[in-house]
């Protein structure tokens, strides 16, 4: 038997969840019915929240953290990782959400932010955050911060793909610049992107994000989510997307199948038969609220 | 033991932290492929079954016909390491899991999943591993818990008493994370596992 102590909340232990979920999906749910449809088409985690972004969008309004009644009974409902938004800023609510046990927070610009210039310090935390980002000095500010796990912010509640596409090109085609970059340059880049030296030296180095980078904002079909997995992400979060559809069921189970099989196409045209109508969505012109500009 | 062999080893690539396990594996000079259909099992020498999410995984391998083939593999006597997700999918049995859940039952031992708790009580901690000289540093990630062993099942790690890493004959079992620790040691003693399996064919093909 060993005798060694052990520690809880390690940067470790933190970063290891956010390496169970890749090639999954984690999809919002808003009721327990929701999560156990989540959890039998095989999502990988369910973020626990009282509206969709669609609905957010629509209603207006400050949106906040959950009602920890309502968290509780999707935590009962399913045996997945369950996680949960905090507003960018409020490490009140992330304490709380901590204290409830659930398994990862995201710090996400979809809640209306309460503080217009800080981020939660994740450090302090045991429980593990992602944060949203649409390149790759954003993402370094929040990895810095302590954040585990990125993923493009896209435009959340929209049912359209384009801004996680652009997110996700931003964030991979710096990276890959900063790989064939020369070590004078990488001051440079440090202070272009405004994100710490040591953390563009790490990419210079290793050619990736030093934590798992994922998709979200706008995914709604099978094709968009291996679209995502073909241009680089880890794993992909689907909000409205799924339970804004015709038959949320079925489209659920295709996207989990198309996230593990995105590179082949023979399956993406299976699975993406007969699905019934996708959310309807809207285009960028028709928003007057881009909620992938909250945060700094 | 032949060390110039070159083991082709795969890593079930359905969900969960494969790309981890596949790169420790090319570390140390391994043949890494992933698995994500039935004909990627064709010609391999091991199998890594990897963390991840259970419920998924077992969903996905049910949808695409991996179990008989799985099954088929382990059973020939080919090695397989499964690690905390991976490990319950080897189980006998599967406690807290989905009633539908696939289990293996390639492995005498009985899991419950989430054993050690939510991710909040996650932790990584040193142990003790029979046959390695210095102390392995596991990360336990919402662990299964292994609450019994068959009496063909070798502890070779425990942690507060209970066994964390077992063997029996070709299966390899971790309820902690050695791919994302920075050390190779375990997945070493699996790539051993395979060589001697693919030396143990060659022996009994020439007498044949």
């Amino acid at each position: 038997m060993s005798g060694s102590p052990s520690s809880v909340g390690s940067f470790p232990v933190k970063r290891g969840l956010a390496e169970m979920l890749k090639g999954g999906v984690i999809m919002d749910v808003v009721t327990p019915e929701q999560a156990k449809i989540a959890e039998d088409a095989g999502a990988c985690a369910v973020m626990a929240l009282e509206r969709v972004p669609a609905d957010i969008r629509r209603d207006g309004g400050v949106a906040r953290m959950s009602d920890p009644e309502m968290i509780d009974g999707i935590q009962a409902a399913v045996s997945i990782p369950v996680m949960a938004k905090a507003r960018i800023g409020h490490f009140v609510e992330a304490q709380i959400l901590q204290a409830l046990g659930v398994d990862f927070i995201d710090e996400s610009e979809v809640l209306t932010p309460a503080d217009e210039a800080h981020h939660i310090d994740k450090f302090r935390f045991v429980v593990p955050f992602v944060c949203g980002a649409t390149n790759l000095g954003e993402a370094l500010r929040r990895i810095s911060e302590g954040a585990c796990m990125i993923r493009s912010k896209g435009e959340a509640g929209t049912g359209n793909v384009v801004e996680a596409v652009r997110h996700l090109r931003s964030i991979l085609g710096d990276i890959k610049k900063i790989g064939t970059a020369d070590s004078a340059e990488l001051f440079d880049w440090a202070k272009k992107l405004q994100a710490p030296l040591p953390l563009v030296q790490e990419i210079a180095e290793t050619g990736k994000l030093p934590v798992p980078l994922f998709c979200a904002g706008g995914l709604a079909t099978p094709a968009d989510a291996a679209l995502a997995m073909q241009l680089g992400a880890e794993a992909v979060f689907v909000g409205s997307g799924i339970f804004k559809s015709d038959h949320p069921a079925p489209r659920a189970k295709a996207i989990v199948e198309a996230t593990t099989h995105f590179d082949n196409p023979d399956i993406l045209a299976k699975v993406s038969r007969g699905l019934g109508a996708p959310m309807t969505g809207i285009g960028m012109d028709e928003i007057n609220q881009r909620y992938a500009e909250r945060g700094w | 033991m032949n060390e110039s062999v070159t083991p082709k080893i795969g890593v079930l690539a359905l969900q969960g932290a494969f790309s981890a396990h596949v790169d420790r594996l090319r570390a140390i000079g391994v043949d890494a492929r992933v698995v994500r259909l039935p004909a990627d099992l064709e010609a391999l020498d091991g199998l890594v079954l990897p963390g991840g999410e259970s419920t998924t995984m077992s969903n996905l391998l049910g949808t695409f016909d991996l179990v008989a083939p799985l099954r088929r593999f382990i059973t020939v006597g080919r090695p397989v390491l499964g690690t905390c997700a991976g490990m319950i999918l080897l189980a006998e049995k599967i406690l807290d899991g989905r009633s539908d859940q696939i289990a293996l039952a390639s492995c005498g031992i009985v899991v419950r999943r989430n054993g050690y708790g939510r991710q909040v009580d996650s932790f990584e901690t040193a142990i003790d591993v029979t046959g390695l000289t210095d102390p392995f540093p596991a990360i336990f990630i919402r662990a299964p818990r292994i609450e019994q062993t068959s009496d063909d099942v070798e502890v070779l790690a425990r942690h507060d008493g209970d066994p964390v890493l077992v063997r029996e004959a070709n299966v390899l079992a971790a309820s902690f994370h050695p791919e994302l620790a920075n050390d190779d040691r375990i997945h070493r003693l699996f790539a051993d596992m395979v060589r001697d399996a693919i030396d143990n064919d060659k022996i009994s093909n020439e007498v044949r």
